[in-house]
């Protein structure tokens, strides 16, 4: 069940818009307000949209659920990986500060900041944002289609 | 003698209400020097800029797998109670 024509195009125009602010949030959560969650949030908003504009059996065709449940149980697999590489000191130490892979460290006070920062505070934030992005992708259009099926029965 | 239970143990509940309403610490004013000490020392123990996301995914990362774990539970509540069953 598609919508008219003008919210399919007003779609296309605005889900790689989504989609880019969704990957900026989710790199960047450690130098700007934003995150894993957030950015996920984000995602799953444009997937909602495209579930809207196109209907739920089309986007079941190129999104699967099981899919999606590879991509979520990847990210919490990464972010409990993440944790337990610290465990030499403590669980969910950062181990990777001071390093050479995201160990800049920046100087203390306002600064703009610097993307090579963070430890393991930005391969955290991919983790979970793959982890929001699939899971929130899957309730969305498990819900969808369980709906749209109802109303073909009916 | 139902209804007296209710009424003593709602009594008690607001009572203990009141009691922390007054307990509290006053409004604004840091309860720990924690938050000093966060501010202090982020940026130069985890690298990140960003405050708020070295508590939550640096000190307090455990929080954060709780959350997670949440997060997974839900979905897979959500894709069990919505799955397709078969035709009969």
């Amino acid at each position: 069940m598609m919508m008219s024509k003008i919210v399919r195009t007003m779609t296309h125009l605005l889900v790689p818009l989504t989609f880019i602010y969704s990957v900026y949030l989710i790199m960047h959560g450690h130098l700007t307000p934003g995150g894993g969650f957030q950015g996920g949030g984000v995602f799953a908003s444009a997937v909602a949209l495209l579930i809207v504009a196109f209907g739920s059996q089309n986007i079941h065709k190129s999104l699967k659920e099981h899919h999606l449940s590879i991509l979520e149980s990847s990210g919490a697999l990464i972010f409990i990986g993440l944790a337990f590489g610290g465990l030499a000191a403590v669980f969910f130490y950062n181990f990777l500060t001071g390093s050479s892979i995201f160990g800049r460290i920046p100087p203390t006070g306002s600064n703009p900041g610097d993307i090579w920062t963070g430890g393991v505070i930005p391969l955290m934030n991919f983790a979970v944002g793959l982890k929001v992005i699939a899971g929130l992708s899957a309730i969305l259009l498990t819900m969808a289609l369980a709906t749209s099926l109802k109303e073909v029965e009916e | 003698m139902r209804k007296t239970a209710i009424v003593v143990s709602l009594i008690i509940f607001a009572a203990l209400l009141v009691v922390t309403a007054f307990l509290i610490h006053p409004f604004g004013d840091p309860p720990s020097d924690m938050d000093d000490y966060i501010i202090a020392n982020t940026q130069r123990e985890t690298g990140a800029n960003n405050a708020v996301t070295a508590v939550v995914f640096d000190y307090r990362g455990y929080d954060t797998l709780g959350e997670a774990t949440i997060l997974f539970t839900a979905v897979t509540g959500v894709v069990m109670l919505f799955r397709r069953r078969k035709r009969a």
